[in-house]
């Protein structure tokens, strides 16, 4: 071992490491964007959820519950309410995904509340997601605690100090959870699915590309017939088979880890195979776009982590994006990952059919579809 | 109708001219080469005929169609070698030209006969099923010249087909490129900076030096168009410093250059000026070393048109460093 010749090595990689300004700032300043992005992605307060009012009652007893529930929605805007007039319209929806809970007043509520007989409101959670519907329920529980405030004799220099809220009788929250419980692994398949399909994606469409470009091996390709669009669509293509194929092996073997019930369901299969298809082209023709006049090697090898955190974090797959701050949640409205774990979620928690999906759906493929285009755009098909 | 029409084609990179006003003609069936040393733009030439690079200025029409406004009927006319290796190396042999047959629409029932009788002529049949990874710089190559010729084309560019090979494998690509030809009928275009490739390959070759196109004819014809017929070449020690003028001065001698500690003297009748300089050697003292003579090549050729010799750029700014290890 010889210092000198240590220390000619460490200098010849510096300088190169010093003339790569892509290099530098993958390893410098994106980073601090991963701190950020992390920082924040976890713990947050829920807010701004939908949640659904199904108010049967007639009478004048549930207008103390409805104040608590709007009071919410202003601050701190925990959830935003939609009133339904049909609960199992509403149920409908809460297990497409559309909405995060359910909260019914049954028609003899303001009757039970006069006759002290036990009033109740049911809290019909979708228990997939345990941290947003515990952020709903504990506001649940303090307007609970507000509208059953202590008992105060009714003297007149002590009306001052009555909730205006309380009622004549306790009421009670009864939580449904319309799920068998979910534990946290099955949780976290939607985003291991939607994460294999991306490290597929940045190998196949980021790194083999560029690779193959940086060995002259286009060029060979680049005097045949091929036009833009063949190129693309055919390296596209090839990239997303790839991490279709990763993409089922994943969800099966996942899914049985996880436990999955009726995994094997062919309606089920069937439109996850759909999910996982669009999801894998989604994500080829993001990762293509990236790439697509990169030529050095490093880059796409250099931001592979950073951009893995960033995409995978702010999707929702491992905290709710309603537990984000606004500019984290804007984020996660242009990430791709959204929406996948949206729609895996959707059919692995909560088996929903087509419904659960199909918004979902339609933004990847028109997100794929805008993307491809940009890619036929900025690919360069001559040297 | 030429099989290459090229007509003051230019290139430019900014302010960097690397193609400059280039213009000549290949009839159908001719070997043509494009000789000069490296960065004279040979390979931005051949880029910009096979569409793969947009010209700046001029016009190039190959298998009569115009490389900007019919690209694609370029490439369906044209089989394309690039100086680098572009063969998958993750795929076989047979691989290789399967896909390009099928990115050419070759017919599914054609292909595996086409396929085979290729490799055969290419000398790799026994390979057919071997990645390419596996392969020497050779076998590629000749993987690649077969790779060209999968669908047919009437053109065939080679850019600097042997660069990188060893003797054997050079000698093998010259031999599959005549043969091609002979067989088919050809029309092959090839860069090079060897002149040996050139001169034994090729009926016609351009000489390009710094973007220009600086003579063309057969290599004959360029050899005879220099004054001289042969060049005598010696190294002397001892010599004096009017060694040059009275090596001039000796008959039938055209020119005295000196590069590298070799001198070059070009002459009508090598054996005589071999006989004289020894005998002016002899009587001054002078002692010579590593004495040839040859016949005018095309790096004389090169050298009689642009003041410098092929090989000289080809090593180009070589420095004297005898004296390091003194």
């Amino acid at each position: 071992m010889k210092p000198y010749r240590i220390f000619a090595l460490i200098e010849r990689d510096m300088r190169k490491f010093f003339r790569n300004p892509a290099l530098m700032m993958a390893s410098m300043v994106f980073p601090l964007v991963q701190l950020v992005v992390l920082g924040y992605a976890f713990g947050g307060k829920i807010t701004k959820v939908q949640v659904a009012l199904v108010d049967k009652d007639t009478g004048t007893e549930a207008l103390p519950v409805r104040k608590g529930l709007n009071a919410i929605v202003q601050a701190p805007q925990t959830f935003r309410l939609s009133e339904y007039t049909d609960l199992p319209e509403a149920v409908t929806d809460l297990r497409a995904g559309f909405l995060k809970a359910v909260i019914y007043i049954p028609p003899d509520f303001s009757q039970r509340v006069l006759r002290n007989e036990n009033p109740r409101i049911a809290f019909i959670e979708d228990n997939t997601d345990t941290f947003t519907a515990s952020g709903i329920f504990e506001r649940m529980q303090q307007l609970q605690n507000s509208l059953n405030g202590p008992v105060l004799p009714p003297a007149s220099n002590l009306a001052g100090l009555f909730s205006p809220h309380r009622l004549p009788a306790s009421i009670d929250i009864q939580t449904v959870e319309v799920y068998p419980y979910i534990d946290y692994i099955k949780y976290l398949l939607a985003g291991s699915i939607s994460l294999s399909i991306f490290v597929t994606a940045m190998i196949g469409g980021g790194i083999t590309f560029i690779d193959d470009k940086a060995r002259g091996l286009h060029e060979g390709y680049l005097s045949t017939p091929l036009s833009k669009v063949d190129l693309v669509l055919g390296l596209i293509g090839s990239g997303a088979i790839k991490g279709l194929m990763a993409g089922l092996v994943i969800t099966v073997i996942g899914g049985l880890i996880a436990g999955i019930p009726q995994l094997w369901e062919p309606l089920r299969l069937f439109y996850l195979v759909l999910v996982l298809a669009v999801t894998s082209l989604s994500m080829l023709s993001f990762m293509f776009l990236l790439m697509v006049r990169v030529s050095d090697p490093l880059v796409p090898r250099a931001i592979f982590g950073v951009l893995n955190t960033l995409l995978f974090f702010p999707s929702g797959a491992v905290y709710p994006t309603a537990g984000f701050p606004v500019w984290l949640r804007a984020m996660s409205i242009v990430d791709p990952f959204t929406y996948v774990v949206e729609a895996l979620k959707n059919l692995l928690l909560k088996d929903t059919g087509f419904a659960g999906i199909r918004l979902d759906l339609a933004i990847l493929t028109g997100f794929s579809a805008a993307l491809i285009a940009g890619c036929i755009l900025l690919f360069k098909r001559q040297i | 109708m030429d099989a290459i029409e090229v007509k003051g084609l230019t290139k430019r990179f900014g302010d960097f001219v690397a193609v400059d006003n280039i213009s000549f003609a290949v009839p159908q069936g001719e070997i043509f080469g494009l000789l000069g040393p490296n960065g004279a733009g040979k390979t931005t030439l051949i880029r910009m005929m096979t569409t793969l690079t947009p010209p700046s200025d001029g016009l190039a029409r190959v298998a009569g169609h115009d490389v900007r406004k019919d690209p694609d009927g370029v490439r369906n006319s044209i089989g394309v070698i690039p100086q680098a290796l572009t063969s998958d190396p993750e795929l076989t042999a047979e691989e290789n030209l399967q896909i390009h047959a099928k990115i050419y629409a070759v017919p599914a029932h054609e292909r595996a006969t086409l396929i085979r009788e290729l490799l055969e002529a290419v000398d790799l049949g026994q390979f057919a099923k071997a990645l390419v990874g596996t392969f020497s710089g050779g076998m590629r190559r000749r993987l690649e010249i077969a790779r060209g010729l999968v669908h047919s084309p009437k053109i065939l560019f080679l850019d600097e087909p042997t660069t990188g090979l060893d003797p054997v494998s050079r000698a093998n690509v010259w031999d599959m490129i005549e043969k091609l030809q002979r067989q088919s009928g050809l029309t092959i275009l090839l860069t090079t900076h060897y002149m040996d490739e050139a001169d034994k390959l090729c009926e016609r070759v351009a000489i390009v030096d710094h973007g220009k196109l600086v003579a063309l004819d057969t290599p004959t014809r360029l050899k005879d168009s220099i004054p001289a017929n042969e060049v005598v070449e010696a190294e002397f020690a001892g010599a004096p410093a009017n060694w040059r003028e009275a090596l001039a001065a000796l008959p039938q001698v055209l020119s005295v250059s000196e590069h590298e500690g070799v001198t070059h003297i070009t002459t009508q009748n090598g054996a005589e000026t071999l006989g004289a300089v020894m005998d002016l050697a002899r009587r001054r003292g002078v002692s010579a070393r590593r004495v040839t003579i040859h016949s005018t090549t095309l790096d004389d050729v090169f050298l009689h048109f642009t003041g410098r010799q092929l090989r000289d750029e080809l090593g180009s700014k070589r420095l004297d460093i005898s004296h390091l290890y003194k």
